[in-house]
Parts: structure tokens; sequence; C-alpha cells
């Protein structure tokens, strides 16, 4: 195709990513280096037969003004990641030294909102991932032996926590994990308290969410291991069968790896989504217990006060994050790609 | 599947069927859950006293006269107008999928049948863009947006999600196109057709599966965004979801938290039918991203 086509063809899409992409990136690390304009104050001294008092208030007009001019605000340089509500490293430095012990130290860590968010986030994305990837090729293997005529029933349901709308999946699951829900009065019977409650305790909460990531991811991971499963080489198993193998070795030497590829295209699919885990947080009311950047930049974008340079800020972090997570797979890709070549 | 190698002792077989058993109810049983508990009042719905209330609904019976209730749906219809918030989020979807199957037919087209260099630099582009949270662009839009007088008005919002929908339309489009042999439009240019020309008549009619499977994931990442349309649309505006997270905000302490458990099991229900219709485009859809990759 000859490049001037191609430019026509590529046009509208790329036009489309040019402009809401790539501009806000450059918009938001831009945004991040400036934070609002102070008010401006002026002094002024009023003066009575008796005495002389100043009086200090805010110049409305020359605020208004100022914030008209520049609407960025004042540059205020990387100020913005460095302080308490990010990278935080005054403080950082503060709980390194007090601290007695590497626990210790965490402990403190994660008080700073910044690490806290970050924590929970690399928690939920470590442990989810895999558990998805376990499950979903459980299901897929328990599946493939059930009668074919309920596959279809199997899978028109799997597919449901899947499809549904983040939020909406995790209102319906918190709903029931509610002390008064079903799912929370059976922990209560089980364990013998009354009293018990997922809302009250961070650790059972961070099961709670995970969980929840586990059950939304599941069945994407379920349906693509399933296809693989339909492609099996029927040959090698039987001749690992004739071998003497046994349903394990078979499993583990044949089966698996030639799922591999698969696990591979699901784990990079998984890091991605669980690392913008968002939705469960407002869904799961769990902010007290566990925030994700996702939240922690919808955090700052919502309210009365909409912290621009904060959120973009962090927006910035996550994003470097996103990449360093990322990078592996993109060093491959090119080693593939200029082998090919 | 009548192979040797399958045949499975019963135990085998019978803790698989357990495990499918154990699954589907896993995934099925909130919703249906869900849907009967709407039909109840709070106090039945989240029951301190006994959880057969909730299957029952003696505290439903007293107030009503009846063990089921649509007062959830009349309250979050009628006294919330959550038809408003509906209509909102199709006009929304239908919008979204119209162009980013437009923009993303003629882009993946372009990426599969050219063969320089760039289509690869651009394909890891739309990967990165597409790894990244939507949110973190969110506060690089607010202020062009405040300034331009953009924010709040659909429009904007059906913009912003095409263009975040770009990248993963591109990629799956990409490993369509590239399924159609290249021979049928390079014999029509042959015959003297233009690019475009080929592309009209002889790729259009063909590429319809490829188109409708995407178009299913577009209207899903449309109908399921949270993080996008609560922060860029109006109050007034408001798409299901955001209007669903906004009763929580004000019905934990009104008390009515049962018009977001209707409104809950409404946004539920056309995804329900969409799985039913399209399972099988759903399936291939997924599973042809996978193969590629």
């Amino acid at each position: 195709m000859k490049h001037r086509t191609f430019f026509w063809f590529f046009l509208p899409t790329g036009l489309a990513m040019l402009l809401f992409i790539a501009m806000p990136i450059v918009s938001v690390v831009t945004q991040s280096l400036f934070t609002p304009h102070e008010a401006v104050l002026v002094t002024v001294e009023t003066c009575t037969p008796f005495s002389c008092a100043q009086e200090t208030t805010i110049d409305q007009e020359a605020t208004a003004a100022l914030r008209e001019q520049s609407p960025m605000g004042r540059f205020v340089g990387f100020d913005i990641y460095t302080d308490r509500g990010h990278l935080a490293f005054s403080e950082v430095a503060q709980a390194w030294h007090s601290s007695d012990s590497f626990g210790e130290f965490l402990k403190q860590l994660n008080n700073l909102p910044f690490y806290r968010a970050m924590g929970f986030t690399i928690v939920f994305v470590f442990v989810v991932t895999p558990l998805v990837i376990v499950m979903g090729l459980l299901i897929a293997l328990a599946v493939n032996t059930v009668n074919a005529r309920l596959k279809g029933i199997v899978i028109f349901f799997s597919l449901l926590p899947f499809v549904i709308t983040p939020l909406i999946g995790a209102l319906v699951l918190f709903w029931m994990i509610d002390s008064r829900g079903i799912i929370g009065t059976a922990l209560q019977w089980m364990a013998g308290d009354p009293s018990l409650s997922l809302k009250a305790s961070t650790g059972l909460m961070w099961i709670s969410l995970m969980i929840y990531g586990v059950w939304h991811a599941a069945p994407f991971a379920f349906v693509i291991f399933y296809a693989g499963l339909q492609t099996l080489p029927m040959d090698q198993i039987e001749a690992a069968q004739i071998d003497g193998a046994s349903r394990l070795q078979r499993l583990r030497y044949v089966i698996i790896p030639h799922l591999m590829p698969l696990v591979t295209f699901v784990a990079l699919i998984q890091l991605m989504d669980n690392f913008r885990v968002f939705e469960p947080i407002v869904g799961f009311n769990a902010s007290a217990h566990a925030t994700s950047l996702s939240w922690a930049i919808f955090n700052d974008l919502g309210g009365e006060t909409r912290q621009l340079s904060s959120a973009a800020a962090t927006s910035v972090i996550t994003i470097l994050g996103v990449a360093l997570l990322l990078s592996p797979v993109l060093v491959r890709t090119w080693r593939d790609y200029k082998g090919k070549v | 599947m009548s192979s040797r190698a399958n045949k499975m002792p019963i135990a085998l077989r019978i803790v698989a069927s357990l495990f499918v058993v154990t699954w589907v109810l896993m995934a099925a049983f909130p919703f249906v859950w869900t849907f009967w508990g709407s039909f109840k009042v709070e106090l039945d719905f989240f029951s301190i006293a006994d959880w057969t209330n909730a299957l029952t609904g003696p505290r439903t019976q007293e107030t009503y006269g009846s063990a089921f209730t649509g007062a959830g749906y009349h309250g979050a219809w009628v006294e919330e107008e959550f038809m408003r918030n509906v209509i909102n989020t199709f006009i929304v979807c239908f919008f979204v999928v119209c162009t980013s199957l437009t923009f993303g037919t003629l882009g993946g087209y372009a990426l599969s049948r050219s063969g320089y260099q760039y289509t690869f630099w651009l394909l890891i582009a739309a990967l990165i863009f597409r790894a990244m949270p939507p949110i973190t662009l969110v506060a690089g839009y607010m202020l062009p947006f405040f300034e331009w007088n953009l924010w709040g008005i659909l429009p904007t919002t059906i913009i912003v999600l095409v263009a975040i929908n770009q990248p993963f339309t591109l990629w799956m489009l990409h490993s369509f196109f590239q399924n159609i042999p290249k021979e049928l439009d390079e014999s029509a240019k042959v015959d003297g057709c233009t690019q475009f020309q080929a592309f009209r008549h002889v790729i259009i009619p063909v590429m319809w599966p490829g188109v409708i499977t995407t178009g299913l994931f577009s209207f899903l990442l449309a109908y399921n965004d949270f993080a996008v349309t609560s922060m860029l649309l109006s109050e007034g505006n408001r798409t299901m979801v955001p209007q669903i997270a906004a009763f929580l905000g004000t019905t934990y302490t009104e008390g009515n938290i049962m018009f977001a458990v209707a409104a809950v099991v409404s946004a539920t229900a056309p995804l329900f039918v969409l799985v039913m219709v399209f399972q099988r485009q759903i399936v291939s859809g997924l599973t042809a991203g996978a193969v590629k990759g």
C-alpha cells in the first residue's frame, strides 16, 4: 500500500488517538508540574484617630486576573511529585531513620497515601493474575469433560461475570457479603461470631476485593484455555499414554506446554487490567481499607476541589508503572520483530 | 473426544462435574439472588433477623400485601428518572460503536495491507495506549475541556470513549483483516480499482463477522465504563453506571438502597440479552485475540 493511501486510511483513527490519548498525556505531564495560584493578598492599613490596624485581605480581582492569565497555575517543577501526597521523599527518609525494623518501616510507609495505593495495587496484580490463570485452567479442564450438550449453558453462565459492568458486579457481590446479606450471614454463622463484618477488617476486605477480581476475570481465562484445549495434539497425548505417562504427567508435560502461549497472553492482558483496579474499591466502599493508584486519581479529580495537579502527578507515575510492567513484553516483541525482518 | 486417551475414571469425572456445577453457581447465583431481592423491601433483602426473609419477604408482605413489590423499580425509574440515564447510555453506546468501527475498519485495514516498518510501531503504540488506565488521561482532559466549554456534554464523552477504544479495535480488526486473503483486493486493483474502491467493493462485503465481533466489545467498553463517564459528564447528562454510583452516595443515608438494587438489575438486563444472542461471537472474539498474541 502506498504511503499516501495508508495516510488517508489511517487518518481518522490516528487523529483520534493523537488528540485524545497522546495529547492528554502531554497535558497530564505539564499539568503535574504546575500548581494552582495562591490567592493574591493585599495588606491595607486603616487608621482611626487612635490607632492604625493592618488588615490582610484576598484581592479577588487580582487573583481572578492571575488565574485568567495563566490557567495552568504557577510552575513548581517536581515539587508535587515529592510532596506528602505522592512520593513523599522526606517522610520516607524520616520513616527509614526512625524505624527499628523493616516491618516497622513498611507500617509507616503504609500511612502515606501514595504508598498505600501502590501497595494494594501491586499485591492485587500479583495475587489475582496467577489465581485467574489457575482458576481459568481448572474450569476449562473440568468443562472439557462434561456432556457436550451442557457446554453451551455452562459457557453462557460463565460469561456473565466477565461481561458485567465492573461497578455493578462489585455491587452485586458487595450486597451479598454485607453483614446482613446472605454470604455475610453465612460467614458469621460459620465463624460463630455474630458481629463479624467484612467491612470492618482490612484483611478480609483485601481478600474480598481479590475474590471479586478472580470472579470477574476467570471466565476470560477459561474461554481462552477452553478454545486451546479444542486444538490439543491427540497423537502426542496418546503417545505419552503408551509411554506410560499418568493423567497428571500428561497434563504437566503435554497439555500445559501446548497452552503456554495462551497463558502468556492471558497473563499480559490480566497484568494490564488488574493494574487499573478501581471499580471494586468504589463498589465495595472499601477506600478506608484499600486504595489503588486509579482510585487515588479518581479521588483527586472528584469532589468539590478538583485537584488536577495532584491527580496529574499520580497519573504520570501510574503511566510509568504500566510502562515498567509492560517492558519485558515490549522487548520481546521487538526482538521477535527484528528476527523476522 | 471419544479417543481412549480421554476415558476418565469415574471418581475424576464426578469431581470435575461437581467443580463445574460449583463454578456455574458462583457465576450465576449473585445475579439470581439480586434479581429476586430487587422485588423485596430493604429490610428483607438486608435482613438482620433471618436470611430466609430475603426469599419469602415477610416485611414486603406486611408493607405491600404481597411477597413481591416493584417499589424499588418505581423509585428508580419514576422518582429518580432513571430513564434519562438509560437513554443517555444508549446514545453514547450507539455513537461510540458506529464511530469506532468506522475509524477502526479503515485503520485496521490499512495496517494489515501495508508492509512498511511504521505499521509495527503504530501497533506497538496502540498496545501501550491500550495498557494505560483510562483514568490517567482524565486529568489531562479536564482543564482543556473546561476552558473550551466542552465538559459535561455527551458528544465529548463519545469522542473520548471512541479514542480510548481505538487501540483495542485496531488490534482486533487488524488481525481479522490479515485473515482475509490479500489476493482478493489485489486482483481488484489489477482490474483497475483504486485501493479505496477495492476496500469498498471487495473487502466490505466479507468483513462483517469480524466487524460485528469487534463492535460487541466496543459496546461493552462504552456500556461498562465508569471512570471516564463519571468524570466527564455533568449531573444532567449522566449515563447509567455513574448514576448508580450516585444513587449509592445519596441512598445510603436515605435508606432507599433498593433504588440502586433495582437500577443495577435494570442495567444488567441488556448485558444478559447480549450474551444470550451473541455468545458465539463473544467467544470467537476473545479467542481470536489470543491466537494472534
